[in-house]
C-alpha cells in the first residue's frame, strides 16, 4: 500500500497523520487523566466520565455566547474564562454525585459502572432538554484560527497546538498535584491503606470527596478544550468512554505516566492507520489490539505489582 | 538438586521468595515427617504465613523446591496441590456465609470437581454419612441446616477445620486455629486438633506458646524468613536466641 | 427423570413460579393481547434470554458482562443470514448485476457469496451456529480473562470493548453483513412465509417454548453443586480454589452458558422481528440487557423473565407517550435499582408477598413450604476485587 507514494509523500504523510494523531492524543490525555484519578487511585469506575466532559464542553459554549453578546472585546480570552469554569461546575457536580451515590457503593465495583451509567443516561437527557439535539459549536478567538505551514505538504492547525499544550501543561500540573503537594500525599495513602490514613487524621471522606471532583473537574477542563477541535452533542462524550477506559486500563490503572504512554500508543496507531484503512477499521483494529494485549497482560502496560 | 529423603511427607529445600527485592522468605529448609505436628512460630512479619502461601501454591516462590510425598509443588496449580493432598486453613475464617453448613461441607466433599462432575454431583448415602460424621466431631452436628454467617466466630474456625477434614488431606496446615476463641472452644480446639492429627501430618501456626507446649511434636522458630531455631517445645524456649527474638525487642 | 429428582429440580415454590410463568405466557396474553402486541411481548421475550443468562454470570457468577449483546447479535445474525439466503434466490433478485446473493452485497459491488455465508445455505449448520459459534467465542474471551484470573471491572471494560469493536466491524463492513440497517427484507423459512400473522403466533411459541427449556437448564444448574459453588466462589473464591476447584473452569462454563443463552435468544428475536442489525449489539443495548436482569433480581431465574417485561413494557409505554421522559427514567431505574432495591423485583416479592403466598400454600397443603426453596433469598454479596 505505500507503493503510491514517494518517500517524501510518505514523510509528509507520517507527519501529518501524526499530528492528527497528536491532538487526538490530547483529548485521551486530558479525558483518562481525569478518570485515571478516580479509576486508578479511587477504584471508581465512572461511566459518567463523558457526560462531565460534555459538560464542560457546554459550559464553554455559553461562556463563548455571553463574552460574544456583552463583551466582544474581551472575545479573544474567553476560552481561559471558560476553562476555570468548566472545572469549576463539572468538579462541584463531581463532589455532589460522589456525596450522594459514589461514597456508598465503594466495595460494589460493579455496582457504581450500573448507577453511573444510570447518572450518564440522567445528564444525556439533560442536555438535551435543555441545548437541544443539534450539535454545538464554539467560535474560535482569531488568534486560534489558521494553521502554520512547516514545509509545502506538511501544516499543522494553531488550535491542535493549543490543545496539546494545555493537555502537556494539565498533565505536569496533576502529576506536580499527585505526587509533590501533601494533598497528593493524603490521596495516596488513603488508597493504599484507608483504616490506617483514618487513624492518623486524615479525613478519608473528604479526600474521597475532593479527588473525585478534581477527576470530574478535569473531565471539564478536557471538554472545554475539545471545543476548540470539535463541536459537542449530548452523546458525544459516550463515544469517547470506552475508548477512554481502554486507555486507562492499559496504561496500568494506577500510573499516571502509564496512562500518558497509553493514550500516545492507541492514538498513534489509530490515527495513522486511519489514513491508510477506512476510519472504521483502523479503529476496529486499534482496539482489538489493545484488547489482545490487554488479554496477554491484564495488569496493562505500566504496573506496579498488585497487591492481593 | 539435592536428595531429598522419600520418607518425608514434605521436604522444604532453599525456598525464598522476595517481593519487590524484599526476602519474606530467605533460604528456607526444613522437613516434615509422616503423622508429625509441626508448629511454626516466630514474631509478626517472620514470614510464616507466607510460608503456608507457598506450600499451597497462593504465592509463587523465587527460589527453592517445595516437595510433598516427593512431587514437587512449585510448579503446581492451587487446585493440584490440593487434590495431590495439602489442606490448608486461613487465618480468618474461610467460609461460605450464604450456604448452610451442610452445604459448607458438601462442597469440600472430594468429589465431581470439574465443572461437569458438579453439574452430576448427587447427594448419596456416601456423602451425608461423611457429612454428619465430620458435623459431629466439630461440635456441630445441630446445626447443620443454619446458614454458616449465623454462627459464632469459634464455630466458623471449626467449621473450616471441618471442610479441610472431609478432604482427607495428608498434610493439614492451619494458620492460628484458636486465634480469637474463648478459652472453652479453645480446649475444644486443642482436643479436636489432637484428635484429627491422627494418621496425617500437621502444621500449625500459633502464637500461644502454651497451647504449642501441648500439641507440638517439633517446633520450627520462624525470624525474618529464617531458621531461627527448630526443636522441641522445651528445647526452643530454653533457646537463649528464641529467647532475645522474643523479648529482646 | 424420576419424580424424587424432579422434585428436588423443582421445589414448590418454584415450581409455582414456574407454573405461573406458563400461565401467563401460554394461555393470558395470547389470549388477552392481539397479535402486534403478542408479537412485541415476543420480541422482549428475545431480551429476557440474555438476562437469564447474566443471572447465572453475574448473579451468581459474579462476572459482569457488558457485551452481551455481542452474543445476541452473533444468533440473531446467523439466523437472518439463512432466512437472508433464502430471500435472496437467483428468481427473487434476477434484477441485481449477480443474481443469488443478498441486495446490499449487491449494492457494494460484490460479485460473489463470501465463504463465510456459503454454510448458511443449511438450516441445520444455522441451527448449531446459532448456539456453537457465540459459546466458542465467549469460550476463547473466558479462557484468556479468567485463567488470568481477571475478574470484576476489568472484565467489564474488556466485553465492552469487544461490543464495540464488533459494532464498528458491522457497521463499517457492509458489503459482508448489510452495514448500519442490518440485515433486512427476511420472507421464508423453508418455503413459509414468516410475516404472517399465522408464523408470528407459531414464533411466540417457540420463543416460550425455548425460554422454557433455558429457564430448566438455568435450574438445574442453580440446584446442582455447580450452582452452590458459585455461589461459594462469589464470597470466598480462594476457599474454593483450596478445596481443590479449578474456579477459573466453572467462571467460563457459566459466561459460555450465558452466552449460549443470548445467542437462543437473538435468533429468536429475527424470526419475530424479521431483521437483525447492530442496534442489538453495541455497547448501550448490551448494559441496557443488564437493567433487565437488576430489576427483576439478579439472582433470580424468574425475576430475569418478569424484568426484562417490566422495563420494556414500561420502555414502549414511555416512549410512546413521553419519549423524552423514557431516559430520565431509565437512569433513575440504574441508580434504583443499585442503590434502593440491589435484589430486584424477586427481593420485594419476598419481602412483600412471599409469605402471604406461602400462608395460602400452607393451608391448602397443610404442611409448611420448603424454606430453602425460595427463588434468590440470598442477599447481594459484596463484590471484591
Amino acid at each position: 500500500m505505500f507503493a503510491d507514494y514517494s518517500t517524501s509523500e510518505l514523510m509528509s504523510i507520517f507527519a501529518m497523520q501524526g499530528f492528527a494523531g497528536l491532538i487526538l492524543f490530547s483529548v485521551f490525555v486530558l479525558m483518562a487523566l481525569g478518570l485515571a484519578i478516580i479509576f486508578g487511585q479511587m477504584g471508581v469506575i465512572n461511566m459518567a466520565h463523558g457526560e462531565f466532559m460534555i459538560l464542560g464542553a457546554y459550559i464553554t459554549y455559553m461562556t463563548s455566547n455571553v463574552f460574544a453578546d456583552y463583551m466582544p472585546a474581551l472575545f479573544g480570552s474567553y476560552f481561559f474564562v471558560a476553562m476555570i469554569l468548566a472545572f469549576i461546575a463539572a468538579g462541584a457536580l463531581g463532589m455532589l454525585v460522589e456525596w450522594a451515590m459514589i461514597r456508598h457503593l465503594y466495595h460494589r465495583p460493579l455496582d457504581t459502572l450500573l448507577a453511573t451509567w444510570g447518572l450518564s443516561l440522567i445528564l444525556q437527557q439533560l442536555y438535551r432538554t435543555i441545548f437541544g439535539a443539534r450539535e454545538v459549536g464554539v467560535s474560535l478567538p482569531d488568534w486560534l484560527m489558521g494553521s502554520i505551514q512547516l514545509t509545502d505538504i506538511v501544516e499543522v492547525p494553531i488550535n491542535g497546538i493549543f490543545v496539546m499544550t494545555l493537555a502537556i501543561g494539565i498533565s505536569i500540573a496533576i502529576a506536580a498535584l499527585m505526587y509533590k503537594s501533601r494533598w497528593g500525599i493524603q490521596v495516596r495513602s488513603v488508597v493504599q491503606n484507608r483504616p490506617m490514613a483514618g487513624a492518623v487524621g486524615i479525613n478519608t471522606a473528604k479526600v474521597d470527596r475532593l479527588t473525585f471532583g478534581l477527576g470530574c473537574g478535569i473531565a471539564g477542563v478536557a471538554g472545554s478544550a475539545f471545543t476548540m477541535i470539535g463541536s459537542t452533542g449530548p452523546t458525544s462524550g459516550q463515544l469517547y468512554i470506552v475508548d477512554t477506559f481502554l486507555v486507562v486500563v492499559f496504561g496500568g490503572a494506577t500510573s499516571l505516566l502509564g496512562t500518558i504512554a497509553s493514550a500516545f500508543t492507541i492514538s498513534q496507531a489509530q490515527s495513522t492507520m486511519e489514513f491508510f484503512l477506512s476510519g472504521s477499521m483502523a479503529k476496529v483494529l486499534t482496539l482489538l489490539f489493545v484488547v489482545f494485549i490487554l488479554m496477554l497482560r491484564p495488569q496493562g502496560l505500566f504496573s506496579l505489582k498488585m497487591r492481593k | 538438586m539435592s536428595a531429598s529423603n522419600t520418607d518425608f511427607v514434605l521436604a522444604v529445600e532453599g525456598l525464598t521468595v522476595s517481593f519487590d527485592g524484599f526476602k519474606a522468605v530467605n533460604d528456607l529448609s526444613f522437613y516434615v515427617d509422616k503423622d508429625e505436628i509441626r508448629v511454626i512460630v516466630g514474631p509478626n512479619g517472620a514470614g510464616k504465613t507466607t510460608v503456608l502461601d507457598l506450600i499451597c501454591g497462593r504465592t509463587k516462590s523465587t527460589e527453592g523446591s517445595i516437595k510433598f510425598r516427593n512431587k514437587e509443588l512449585t510448579k503446581m496449580k492451587e487446585h493440584q496441590i490440593v487434590r495431590a493432598g495439602v489442606g490448608r486453613k486461613f487465618q480468618t475464617p474461610s467460609i461460605y456465609g450464604d450456604l448452610t453448613v451442610f452445604e459448607n461441607l458438601e462442597i469440600s466433599f472430594p468429589r465431581g470437581r470439574s465443572v461437569f462432575g458438579a453439574l452430576a454431583f448427587k447427594r448419596d448415602a456416601e456423602v451425608l454419612n461423611r457429612v454428619s460424621e465430620v458435623a459431629d466431631m466439630i461440635f456441630l452436628s445441630d446445626l447443620l441446616e443454619s446458614r454458616a454467617d449465623l454462627l459464632s466466630h469459634g464455630q466458623k474456625q471449626w467449621l473450616e477445620i471441618g471442610m479441610l477434614l472431609i478432604q482427607d488431606p495428608e498434610l493439614l496446615m492451619l494458620d492460628e486455629p484458636v486465634a480469637g476463641m474463648s478459652v472453652s472452644e479453645r480446649r475444644q480446639t486443642a482436643e479436636l486438633l489432637r484428635r484429627i492429627t491422627k494418621d496425617r501430618s500437621v502444621i500449625v501456626i500459633e502464637h500461644d506458646m502454651q497451647f504449642v507446649a501441648e500439641i507440638a511434636d517439633k517446633v520450627t522458630v520462624l525470624h525474618q524468613g529464617k531458621i531461627l531455631a527448630e526443636g522441641s517445645a522445651e528445647e526452643v524456649k530454653a533457646d537463649p536466641k528464641v529467647i532475645e527474638v522474643y523479648l529482646g525487642h | 427423570m424420576s419424580y424424587d429428582g424432579l422434585r428436588s429440580l423443582l421445589p414448590k415454590n418454584d415450581l409455582l413460579g414456574f407454573a405461573v410463568l406458563a400461565l401467563l405466557l401460554v394461555v393470558v396474553l395470547p389470549l388477552s393481547l392481539d397479535i402486534f402486541r403478542l408479537n412485541l411481548v415476543g420480541k422482549y421475550l428475545t431480551y429476557a434470554f440474555v438476562a437469564l443468562g447474566l443471572v447465572l454470570c453475574w448473579g451468581y457468577g459474579g462476572i459482569l458482562s457488558l457485551g452481551q449483546g455481542v452474543f445476541f447479535g452473533l444468533g440473531g445474525y446467523a439466523m437472518a443470514m439463512f432466512l437472508k439466503l433464502e430471500a435472496s434466490s437467483p428468481e427473487n433478485t434476477a434484477i441485481q448485476s449477480t443474481p443469488g446473493i443478498p441486495d446490499f452485497m449487491d449494492w457494494n459491488q460484490i460479485t460473489e457469496l463470501p465463504w463465510f455465508w456459503e454454510p448458511f445455505n443449511s438450516l441445520i449448520f444455522t441451527v448449531l451456529a446459532i448456539v456453537i459459534i457465540p459459546s466458542i467465542f465467549a469460550y476463547i474471551i473466558g479462557v484468556a480473562m479468567f485463567k488470568r484470573r481477571v475478574g470484576g471491572v476489568y472484565f467489564a471494560i474488556i466485553t465492552q470493548a469487544v461490543a464495540a469493536i464488533l459494532t464498528i466491524l458491522i457497521i463499517g463492513q457492509q458489503g459482508y453483513t448489510g452495514g448500519v440497517n442490518g440485515i433486512t427484507d427476511l420472507r421464508t423459512l423453508k418455503g413459509w412465509d414468516i410475516r404472517t400473522d399465522e408464523a408470528k403466533y407459531a414464533f411466540y411459541f417457540l420463543c416460550v417454548f425455548m425460554l422454557f427449556v433455558c429457564l430448566f437448564i438455568a435450574q438445574y444448574v442453580r440446584k446442582s453443586k455447580l450452582g452452590r459453588l458459585l455461589v461459594a466462589m462469589r464470597e470466598m473464591e480462594d476457599r474454593v480454589r483450596f478445596s481443590g476447584y479449578d474456579v477459573s473452569n466453572f467462571k467460563i462454563f457459566v459466561f459460555c452458558l450465558g452466552s449460549a443463552f443470548a445467542a437462543i435468544g437473538g435468533a429468536m428475536f429475527t424470526l419475530q422481528v424479521g431483521f437483525m442489525s447492530p442496534t442489538f449489539v453495541g455497547i448501550v443495548p448490551s448494559i441496557e440487557m443488564v437493567i433487565f436482569c437488576a430489576v427483576g433480581g439478579r439472582l433470580s431465574i424468574l425475576g430475569a423473565v418478569y424484568g426484562t417485561l417490566v422495563v420494556n413494557w414500561a420502555k414502549t409505554t414511555f416512549s410512546e407517550s413521553f419519549p423524552e421522559l423514557w431516559l430520565f427514567a431509565m437512569g433513575a431505574l440504574f441508580i434504583a435499582v443499585v442503590m434502593a432495591f440491589p435484589n430486584g423485583l424477586a427481593g420485594l416479592y419476598n419481602k412483600y408477598a412471599a409469605h402471604h403466598v406461602e400462608k395460602l400454600l400452607g393451608k391448602k397443603k397443610g404442611q409448611s413450604p420448603d424454606a430453602k426453596a425460595t427463588v434468590g433469598t440470598q442477599g447481594v454479596a459484596h463484590e471484591r476485587q
